[in-house]
């Protein structure tokens, strides 16, 4: 007994020295950024404790032209913060529903297929994301390749570029590969005799996917909507670059402060989003847990 | 007996080998059938035949004198229990068993009391909220059951169920699912490589070897009266000895003749002849059939494990005399100790003894098939 517990020991002192190269990582540069931007969060220019730049955030107003031309004072950093989440929102709902299909069918492909598949999803990362927005630019412009490609056609021309749609059309197609990824390589390790399982007890096919597939791939779902919400939630080229600057994000905002060396401020910001961030992804693996997998 | 599933010549070939070849079989209602036979031999595809899983190239299969080939899984009234039990691990126990009856849409109330007759079937009743991942191969294998048996199928398709489960609990679960068979009255259709799990369970057994039924037959049936080499190795222990039958009854091998139970040979016919190693008297010198010189002894607790060799040929003898290597003896042979078969394109493969070691019998024991 004695002696496997020193052995254990022995192997977990092992294990973090192994470890520690790693940890020394993370600490440097995850948790010390952050403990950084809180420190910053909550000092003044001079260093002194203060709430300020919180409150600044909820109750900032500034004036907004509504659509039928009267003006009404907003709080400024919430209404960016919502344009945000939605555009955000809308964003990780197309990569979604485009990237599960998109995956089900990757993971039911031949091998060899399937690392092809893998790749071309892949090689887009390879490209600067700057240069990818730049690409994106000359596609939606109203003199752009897309409307060069429909008046070829014979289709009127439409007008993407800075609208809200190409702000999206953006971050889907910087985020897509984030949303695939997860779900597949959760679909393609699935237990083929579960399945076979689940036909065997009744189901036809759309019930196995109801039934089986669907709740076992859901944490690969959970992982996509993460990985593409929270970097799309605070993004700011995009918007700048196919938006035309017109939709003004917390991203954007952060940016700005910074730039104009309101570092205090601009940390604030980051603080309150990364709070809020946090605090919903707690709710969703809750949920998930709760409504999902009973508890576990 | 009522037939509920016949085979009809069914042919399965994958990637140009062919994997079942001709197999005919009949299963009756209410029969404890076992599939036996080494990796490879065709068992679990001719399980998955009967399950949905896989189709015939040719063949027929006729399920209460229906044929089914075209028929999906889903609307077969067969169930399976999976190899590695397949249990859903987003659902607890209670869920994974109700999970056929609520594809059927049966109301809250009747869910509920199927499921916990089921789970006091297999002695689960305290474990309907666990994970399943909680719990135990054996646990697992109950649920796998319980979950198999609530739609009450009427045959049950069972993958090698015990194969992942260690030995005591194995010959606990043996007798369980004997009782659970019986008490249920389904028709139960058990795929093993282990041919004492199949002489202990089974009414009836299926002998398999290179996607071809060897022998069909009760336990007693297939252990006593082995139709060829093959069957006579791969269910206990033999020795398999050239012999010429000389005429009914009297059969002539290792330069001695014999009295035998066993007539309708040609005279003069080339057989096989089985001898069990249990069946082997050891008797003094001066009234011994045969002679030979003891190569090895392992003591196996009941019995001693003796190999002799007599004229070149090494038997094995199972007795609780003992003896030592080295030593001379004589053995004597009782008619019904002698079971001639014919040859067989097995003949000479199996049922000598001169290679045998314990460790080599334990090794070469598949672990299931892939």
């Amino acid at each position: 007994m004695t002696m496997q517990t020193s052995v254990k020991t022995k192997k977990r002192g092992g294990m973090s020295l192994a470890l520690a190269p790693y940890s020394a990582w993370s600490l440097l540069f995850i948790l010390v950024p952050l403990i950084f931007v809180a420190y910053y969060a909550f000092t003044d220019d001079n260093f002194a404790f203060t709430t300020e730049n919180i409150t600044r955030f909820f109750t900032a107003t500034s004036e907004l032209k509504a659509d039928d031309g009267t003006i009404g004072e907003v709080r400024t950093y919430l209404v960016i913060f919502m344009r945000s989440l939605k555009l955000a929102a809308i964003s990780t709902l197309v990569c979604l529903l485009m990237g599960y299909p998109m995956a089900y069918i990757m993971a039911r492909a031949k091998v060899r297929t399937q690392k092809t598949l893998v790749t071309l999803i892949m090689i887009p990362m390879w490209m600067n994301f700057l240069i990818r927005t730049y690409a994106w630019m000359t596609i939606l412009q109203d003199t752009g390749i897309l409307n060069g490609l429909l008046g070829l056609v014979g289709i009127d021309k439409i007008h993407i570029i800075g609208t809200e749609t190409a702000v999206v059309i953006g971050m889907v197609y910087d985020y897509f590969p984030y949303m695939i990824l997860p779900i597949y390589s959760i679909l393609a390790k699935m237990d083929g005799k579960l399945l076979e399982a689940a036909r065997d007890l009744g189901c036809n096919s759309v019930s196995v996917f109801k039934r089986v597939i669907f709740p076992l791939s859901l944490p690969g779902v959970i992982s996509g909507i993460t990985m593409v919400l929270i970097p799309s939630i605070s993004t700011f080229y995009i918007s700048q670059k196919l938006g035309n600057g017109k939709f003004f994000l917390i991203g954007d905002a952060i940016e700005g402060q910074y730039i104009a060396n309101n570092l205090h401020f601009a940390a604030a910001i980051a603080f309150i989003l990364m709070v809020i961030l946090l605090a919903c992804m707690a709710l969703v693996k809750y949920l998930t847990a709760r409504l999902v997998y009973g508890g576990e | 007996m009522k037939k509920v599933i016949e085979l009809k010549n069914i042919s399965k070939a994958f990637g140009g080998e062919l994997i079942l070849d001709d197999i005919s079989l009949d299963i009756y209602d209410n029969e404890f059938i076992t599939l036996l036979g080494p990796s490879g031999c065709g068992k679990t595809t001719m399980l998955r035949m009967i399950g949905g899983f896989e189709h015939p190239d040719c063949g027929d299969i006729l399920f209460m004198n229906e044929k089914i080939n075209d028929v999906p899984p889903h609307k077969r009234n067969v169930n399976t229990v999976f190899q590695k039990y397949a249990l859903f691990p987003h659902l607890n126990v209670f869920e994974n068993v109700a999970f056929p009856l609520r594809e059927r849409k049966v109301p809250k109330k009747e869910i509920r009391e199927k499921v916990e007759k089921m789970l006091s079937l297999v002695m689960l009743s305290n474990f309907a909220e666990r994970s399943v991942t909680s719990l135990s191969g054996g646990q697992q294998q109950r649920v796998a059951i319980a979950r198999a048996l609530i739609n009450h199928p009427k045959v049950l398709l069972l993958d090698e169920p015990l194969g992942a489960l260690d030995l005591k609990l194995r010959k606990d679960m043996q007798q369980e699912l004997k009782k659970i068979q019986k008490t249920t009255g389904i028709t139960f259709v058990f795929v093993t490589h282990d041919q004492e799990e199949a002489l202990s369970m089974s009414d009836t057994i299926v002998v398999m070897s290179e996607g071809k039924i060897q022998q069909i037959g009760t336990p007693t049936d297939i252990y006593n009266e082995p139709q060829n080499a093959f069957v006579a190795d791969f269910i206990g222990e033999s020795n398999i000895i050239d012999g010429v039958m000389l005429e009914n009854y009297r059969v002539s091998f290792s330069g001695h003749t014999f009295q035998c139970l066993d007539a309708g040979f040609a005279q003069g016919e080339q057989v096989d002849v089985v001898v069990r190693p249990e069946d082997v008297d050891i008797v003094p010198l001066e009234n011994a059939m045969l002679q030979g010189v003891v190569t090895a002894v392992t003591f196996m607790g009941v019995h001693n494990e003796i190999i002799v060799d007599i004229g070149g040929f090494k038997w094995m003898i199972q007795t609780t005399d003992s003896a030592s290597v080295d030593d001379r003896i004589g053995i004597s042979l009782d008619p019904d100790a002698i079971h001639i078969m014919k040859k067989s394109k097995y003949s000479g493969m199996f049922g000598d003894y001169s290679s045998y070691s314990n460790e080599l019998d334990e090794l070469s024991d598949p672990g299931g098939e892939a």
